[in-house]
């Protein structure tokens, strides 16, 4: 009984000692202004995305076709002017940043996860494995990351999961390549040789040992990443091997507009405008972590 | 002292680092002067001032943030403190070198080091590249390596090597004072003896005057004439080398004698100096060395000694020779 | 140096040889028999049979690979399937377009970033610091192509200046080049900065100060030939990305370079050809890591000493 006790007083401690971690990086956020921006344009978006369909009705408003009011520009009515259909801008945009942060946080786990179990496989268990595993990404590493995904949609066929599989993959390699070098810097550590003396499975110290001592850097590089995905997916609907159209991608809907960029130029100024704010936001945000998270890497 | 014997002159010189995290207070109310061809062994722990002074001579500390906000320097007549940037750049390398501490990383990697000895005369001398490289393989003959190393690259020579590299860079243009910071801390104690022979050798020929910064009371010994003992910023005590090792009279000094081990009296016992140097962002009131003062009375914490004569060449800042006389 | 220069080359066959494998397999991947593509929807069974026996299309995979790669070295690449051309000279006629876009990209950016960054450095926490940090974050945020039809729609359009693409004339490539490079200007820019930030602290820079150099010289002269190696690892990097940036900014611009062909391929599903242009990019991007690794060893003399 008195053991239980002592037991959840440390336990209680442990959270304490987290929490107050979790203040001390939040203050040293707080004082980025740069990255405190980007915070609050991320957090806008997310928000916007998830209730997109309050905002604005898929179906009735962002995909309907009204050719009556074509080419609008900015008006009361329409925030954002209508397209080439006299669909309003700002629901298709709103509905955008739903897709496209879908792409790119999926796209992002997908990296994540694949690169992350073949970087603590290659790392942790060394050797021969390291070495092809580790050569593999090599190879993924020295195609440009565009051309990766466009050649994986070339082979899939463009559509929404494929797409999401190509930048995924094409993103791999950096996760591995992180994963590896924080296992090979813990691996040999006492606290991960006390682990394995007690017995602990292989398995197990990579994922309680290992793991929590690169999160950090994953954190930051996944923001940052998000971002690529986000302007890769923008990318290549805009070549037309993205998503399709009815759906308003922001990439996609620069593409069809830029046939009318002469007469309505909104068209294709504003949808760019928000990409650019998009991952402006998310990269200053990603910075901003990496001061908070690592003090020692500020200059 | 107004000696036209003197080719530098350090008067009440005081240096602040401003940082985030408060004043440094790296130089204190310095004063010191070197005669012409005479060596000046400037000694104290790390962190007393030394490199800063010398840097200051060349005007060379790193803006922001240190900031000389007091004193003056006066070299070969001319008022440092108040010279211009083209001034400065023509004295630099001419009339005063230097040769850093670590031979390693004073020379830059990306060029050979011929080179970068000619360079200096290219600076200093109207004359041609050609000319300029000759006269640095002639420079690289003088300092003991091989004219026609000079179109290796610096990661190509011993530390050793790359510092006798260094001496000769300073020494190209025939400056009238060298200074040189702890120029073999960083080297193997038989490549040591050979520059330092090296440095002497060619101080003579040359007819140099030389500031000799070290922590090494016994290089102190073998190359200075003079001797001026540095502590938070500021000269303790100044003598020759026989007032300073026959008629000690600062108990820092005192105190650095006993701590550094003796070959003829090795039954002795090293007895080191207790604690550490002040923060010099938060120095005491009183003498700075009186918390570490097994001499301190109650007045030491109270005001900054003023530095008193013992004779013609012997002077020390400590209340307790006061009291003596 | 030969020797270094031998042994880089050595190296990059292997990074070849997985790049185009890596390219070959994934696209053998492609759903649908590429036999049917060229026969067409109506031809019958045998019809369909006989081309995949004439392609070698029944050959094991990595068989197939390895006649692939003996023909390109032959200057063969299979023939388009929707024009029947060879595919190795469309992909030759077309590369100069998309070398002289990516050249020009870098150019820009080296022209920009490098000084712009030494600047920076020279001057930190200045207005001018400040201003070109700001752009450098806006540079590397902006969708490249999205910058592209603002430059059309600014300087062709509106002011009518400049063309809005077409490789007919040097004029044609201004505004391309321009937006090719400002992504990678921002990232030069960066690199240099925190470059020579590091190498203006080190000692020897004091040593040629206390030479007696001017700024000018101790900047350009010593700080900037130790600074730019981590910036030509960076321009390396960034050439990747910029032939990506090339396939769409080829869109953008109108001009019939390789990405073009290879996007309008990959819409017809002309296989050979997106093959060859995806091979040929790798190839070109291998070629050019291995030329930046020898002009770092001409700028880094420490590299060429280990290989003596």
């Amino acid at each position: 009984m008195k053991n239980s006790t002592a037991a959840a007083t440390e336990k209680e401690q442990l959270k304490k000692r987290k929490r107050s971690q979790m203040t001390e990086i939040w203050r040293r956020m707080r004082r980025n202004r740069l990255a405190m921006f980007g915070l609050v344009i991320v957090s806008i978006l997310i928000i916007v995305a998830v209730f997109a369909n309050q905002i604005a009705d898929y179906n009735t408003v962002a995909i309907k076709q009204n050719v009556v009011e074509r080419l609008q520009g900015p008006s009361a009515e329409h925030w954002a002017g209508t397209d080439e259909f006299g669909r309003d801008i700002f629901a298709r945009l709103v509905h955008g940043a739903r897709i496209s942060l879908l792409v790119g946080v999926v796209a992002v786990c997908i990296a994540l996860v694949t690169g992350g179990i073949l970087g603590a496989i290659a790392g942790y268990f060394g050797g021969t494995v390291d070495n092809v595993i580790m050569r593999i990404m090599d190879i993924f590493l020295s195609i440009p990351i565009l051309l990766l995904a466009i050649m994986i949609v070339a082979a899939l066929g463009s559509s929404m999961l494929n797409l999401m599989i190509a930048i995924g993959l094409a993103s791999m390699p950096t996760f591995a390549r992180i994963v590896r070098a924080s296992v090979l810097s813990v691996k040999d550590q006492e606290f991960v040789e006390a682990a394995r003396a007690i017995g602990a499975k292989n398995d197990h110290i990579i994922l309680r040992h290992i793991m929590p001592n690169c999160l950090s850097p994953i954190i930051v590089q996944a923001t940052l990443r998000v971002a690529t995905a986000i302007l890769s997916t923008a990318s290549l609907s805009f070549i037309s091997l993205g998503i399709q159209a009815p759906a308003p991608e922001w990439g996609a809907m620069l593409a069809s507009g830029r046939a009318y960029i002469r007469d309505a130029p909104h068209i294709v100024i504003i949808p760019g405008l928000l990409i650019m704010i998009t991952i402006l936001s998310l990269n200053l945000l990603g910075d901003g972590l990496r001061d908070a998270l690592d003090p020692k890497l500020k200059r | 002292m107004n000696n036209h014997n003197i080719l530098l002159d350090i008067q009440n010189l005081s240096v602040e680092f401003r940082t985030d995290d408060g004043v440094v207070k790296a130089v204190n109310g310095m004063s010191l002067q070197i005669e012409r061809g005479k060596t000046l062994g400037l000694v104290g722990e790390t962190g007393a001032g030394k490199t800063t002074t010398a840097l200051s001579i060349l005007r060379l500390i790193p803006d922001p943030p240190g900031v000389i906000t007091d004193g003056s320097i006066t070299l070969d007549g001319e008022d440092i403190l108040a010279a211009g940037k083209h001034q400065l750049e023509k004295m630099r390398g001419s009339l005063v070198s230097m040769i850093f501490q670590d031979p390693m990383t004073s020379l830059d990697p990306v060029l050979p080091v011929g080179e970068q000895i000619a360079e200096v005369y290219i600076l200093h001398e109207r004359i041609s590249r050609q000319e300029a490289e000759k006269r640095a393989g002639e420079m690289l003959e003088l300092v003991g390596i091989p004219a026609l190393r000079g179109r290796d690259y610096p990661h190509q020579f011993s530390g050793g090597m790359k510092q006798r590299v260094v001496i000769a860079m300073a020494l190209a243009c025939n400056p009238k004072l060298l200074i040189a910071d702890e120029p073999t801390t960083a080297l193997d104690v038989t490549i040591q003896a050979q520059v330092l022979k090296l440095m002497k050798e060619l101080k003579s020929k040359y007819d140099m005057s030389m500031l000799m910064i070290t922590h090494d009371l016994g290089i102190v010994a073998e190359v200075c004439d003079e001797v001026s003992v540095m502590y938070a910023g500021r000269v303790v005590e100044h003598g020759t080398l026989e007032d300073i090792y026959e008629h000690t009279a600062h108990p820092y000094t005192e105190g650095l004698f006993h701590s550094i081990p003796n070959i003829d009296a090795r039954a002795r016992r090293l007895i080191p100096i207790p604690g550490l140097m002040p923060d010099p962002t938060d120095l005491p009131p009183g003498c700075p060395f009186a918390p570490r003062c097994s001499y301190a009375v109650e007045e030491c914490g109270k005001a900054l000694p003023a530095s008193i004569s013992l004779s013609d060449t012997h002077s020390v800042a400590c209340i307790l020779r006061q009291k003596e006389e | 140096m030969h020797k270094y220069i031998f042994k880089r080359i050595l190296m990059m066959i292997p990074v070849v040889i997985g790049v185009s494998l890596l390219v070959f397999m994934v696209l053998k991947m492609t759903p649908g028999d590429p036999a049917r593509v060229v026969a067409g929807a109506e031809a019958d069974e045998a019809t369909v049979a006989q081309i995949r026996e004439e392609l070698g299309l029944n050959k094991p995979v990595l068989q197939q690979y390895v006649d692939y790669m003996a023909g390109m070295l032959h200057g063969d690449m299979g023939n388009s399937y929707t024009t029947g051309k060879p595919v190795f000279s469309e992909i030759l006629s077309r590369m100069p377009t998309t070398f002289t876009l990516a050249f020009a990209g870098v150019l820009v950016a080296v022209l920009i970033g490098i000084p712009l960054g030494i600047i920076s450095a020279t001057k930190q926490y200045s207005i001018l610091d400040n201003i070109s940090t700001l752009l450098a974050l806006t540079g590397v945020a902006m969708p490249n192509f999205w910058l592209g039809l603002m430059l059309i729609l600014v300087f062709a359009l509106q002011l009518g200046w400049l063309p809005s693409g077409g490789a007919t004339s040097w004029q044609g490539y201004i505004l391309p080049a321009v937006t090719l490079g400002v992504g990678a200007t921002a990232n030069f820019m960066r690199t240099t900065r925190s470059s020579m930030l590091e190498v203006i602290r080190q000692d020897y820079i004091r040593t040629v100060r206390a030479k007696g150099a001017n700024e000018q010289r101790v900047i350009l002269r010593h700080a900037l030939r130790n600074a730019l190696i981590p910036v030509i690892t960076v321009i390396g990097l960034q050439i990747g990305t910029l032939l990506g940036g090339a396939v769409v900014n080829e869109t953008v611009f109108s001009l019939p370079g390789v990405g073009m062909l290879m996007i309008n391929s990959i819409n017809k599903k002309d296989e050979p050809v997106v093959l060859g242009c995806l091979i040929t990019f790798a190839v070109v991007f291998s070629l050019v890591n291995l030329f930046v690794d020898i002009l770092y060893a001409y700028i880094d003399p420490r590299i060429k000493s280990q290989y003596r």
